[in-house]
């Protein structure tokens, strides 16, 4: 009797500090965001900022920031699934992975300084350009150099799930198939893509989420080319300093999350 | 087809590693361009060990991140041992959602909303509103790494302890913390790295008057190519090299077998 009475109390002493914290930084932030984002920029109470979201300026760059994430995500996908076959088929998996992650460790900014140096009217990319006759052109400031810079900082995310998915596949059902006549097409497209779905998910919404809010690549890289929401909310926040606005973008944001989170979650939506 | 793919690997070994050996190569040139390469030089490295403004905020950055991942470590086993002592399932599951959520949340909406709550409760931006930030969002990687281990302990162990005596503070200091060592190892380095490596939500919420490495460092970018981030690069690159590797070689040891409560 009086153990259990003691377990209860410990259990509470353990909650505490933790309650306090998700309360305080994840439940609290969120309201706040969802709280301000019913102020205009006059700070009066309305629904004004919903209005201005639904306004083609907002609309036009909402749609534009989800097309990129899907291009960053698809072609991080594409070069990433070939990789992480190709690695569990090495002698030394364990190794190369571990070199192949290596880089996501490197400060994210110092990889995307690189290639403004990189890209740049003077850079290696131009020089090769201008060596086979094609020119130099402006590489840095465009969509291009957006969309190629956020593969190039995301493959990493994309191989490791696809990899561990990979390598929980049986062996055993790959020959199965080979053995029943399928071509290898045919044993990727029917027998392997589709057991390791749940590798390719998780990847997805590993590079999807961040491609729809990293500001700080479309500034240094895109200039002021391309808006995700992530630089409209830095925009709105620090620079305008329309928190109301800001915030409204945040909670689409927070939305499209909590929708690639359900459409990305295993077994439960596609089957 | 064994050759095609060899080569296709390569490629996006070099493709991947690259960036990195191109910044460290010019951090070398002595014409100050990222292109062109001129002659050999240390002077970008002597400009960044010269300049105090870039060693205290070097310092911030090693301060910030040492005692942040300390005390969300902390916080983060007090977490994972309340989740693994909560009876109800839903309850449970509730928690782990919040937890995940501060996980995929977006850089950019945790430096948003931290901002806002700040402005509320009236903290000043600085020092402390980059610390509390980096507390909070290293918490729940630290709970995840803990929690696999606590999950995987045998309960027995607890009721062995307390049958020979043992008060529940020696439970938690002589059995528990042992047992799920390796998990506090690698949240402790996963809460370091996530310091280290943030630029966003610092961003948000650092006044004018406090800076880390990150935010350094993007604001040299924006004001164009320096030589002197390229030098500073090479040596976060090396340090970064250092840490993992050294965080290989002790989870390595960690992993051994047969260390569970036989400490001293």
């Amino acid at each position: 009797m009086k153990r259990c009475a003691m377990q209860g109390r410990t259990r509470n002493i353990y909650l505490i500090p933790y309650m306090l914290w998700i309360v305080l930084f994840v439940v609290a932030p969120i309201a706040l965001i969802m709280y301000y984002s019913m102020f205009n920029i006059d700070g009066a109470w309305s629904l004004e900022n919903y209005r201005r979201f639904f306004t083609p300026v907002y609309l036009s760059m909402t749609l534009r920031s989800f097309w990129y994430a899907i291009l960053i995500t698809g072609f991080a996908l594409l070069i990433a699934y070939p990789t992480a076959y190709l690695l569990t088929k090495t002698e030394h998996k364990q190794l190369w992975l571990m070199l192949i992650i290596l880089p996501s460790w490197i400060n994210l900014l110092l990889k995307v300084y690189a290639f403004i140096g990189i890209l740049g009217f003077y850079g290696p990319i131009n020089s090769f350009l201008r060596i086979i006759g094609i020119g130099s052109r402006q590489i840095l400031f465009t969509g291009f150099s957006f969309i190629f810079v956020a593969v190039y900082i995301f493959i990493p995310y994309m191989i490791l799930p696809v990899f561990n998915a990979l390598e929980e596949l049986n062996p055993s059902l790959v020959d199965a198939a080979r053995d029943l006549g399928a071509s290898p097409w045919a044993t990727f497209r029917r027998v392997i893509f589709p057991l390791t779905v749940s590798g390719v998910k998780a990847g997805c919404r590993a590079v999807f989420i961040p491609a729809l809010s990293l500001f700080m690549i479309t500034r240094l890289i895109a200039g002021n080319r391309v808006i995700t929401l992530g630089t409209a909310i830095e925009q709105h926040f620090l620079v305008t300093q329309d928190w109301g606005m800001g915030s409204t973008i945040a909670v689409f944001l927070i939305i499209a999350m909590g929708l690639t989170m359900i459409m990305t979650e295993n077994g439960k939506l596609v089957k | 087809m064994e050759r095609l793919s060899s080569i296709y690997l390569v490629g996006v070994f070099i493709v991947l590693y690259a960036p990195i050996f191109y910044l460290v190569y010019y951090s070398f040139n002595s014409a100050g361009t990222m292109y062109s390469f001129e002659g050999f030089t240390f002077d970008w490295y002597r400009e960044v060990f010269c300049d105090t403004r870039l060693f205290i905020i070097l310092l911030n950055t090693i301060v910030i991140a040492l005692l942040s991942s300390a005390i969300s470590t902390v916080i983060g086993v007090l977490g994972a041992l309340a989740i693994t002592r909560v009876k109800t399932k839903r309850f449970r599951n509730a928690l782990l959602t919040l937890n995940n959520v501060m996980i995929v949340s977006p850089d950019v909406i945790i430096g948003a909303s931290f901002l806002v709550l700040f402005t509320m409760i009236g903290i000043n931006l600085g020092f402390g509103s980059v610390l509390i930030s980096h507390i909070a969002f290293s918490v729940p990687i630290v709970v995840l790494m803990v929690l696999p281990n606590l999950e995987e302990m045998s309960p027995t162990l607890i009721d062995a302890a307390q049958d020979l005596g043992a008060s529940r503070w020696d439970v938690l200091t002589r059995v528990v913390i042992p047992y799920i060592s390796p998990g506090i190892f690698a949240g402790f380095f996963m809460a370091l790295t996530y310091s280290l490596d943030d630029f966003a939500v610092t961003f948000f919420v650092t006044g004018g008057g406090f800076s880390t490495l990150s935010v350094e460092i993007y604001s040299l970018a924006r004001r164009g190519i320096s030589l002197t981030i390229n030098a500073l690069s090479t040596l976060i690159f090396l340090v970064t090299l250092l840490l993992v590797l050294g965080y290989y070689i002790i989870s390595k040891q960690g992993a051994k077998p047969g260390k569970a409560g036989v400490r001293e």
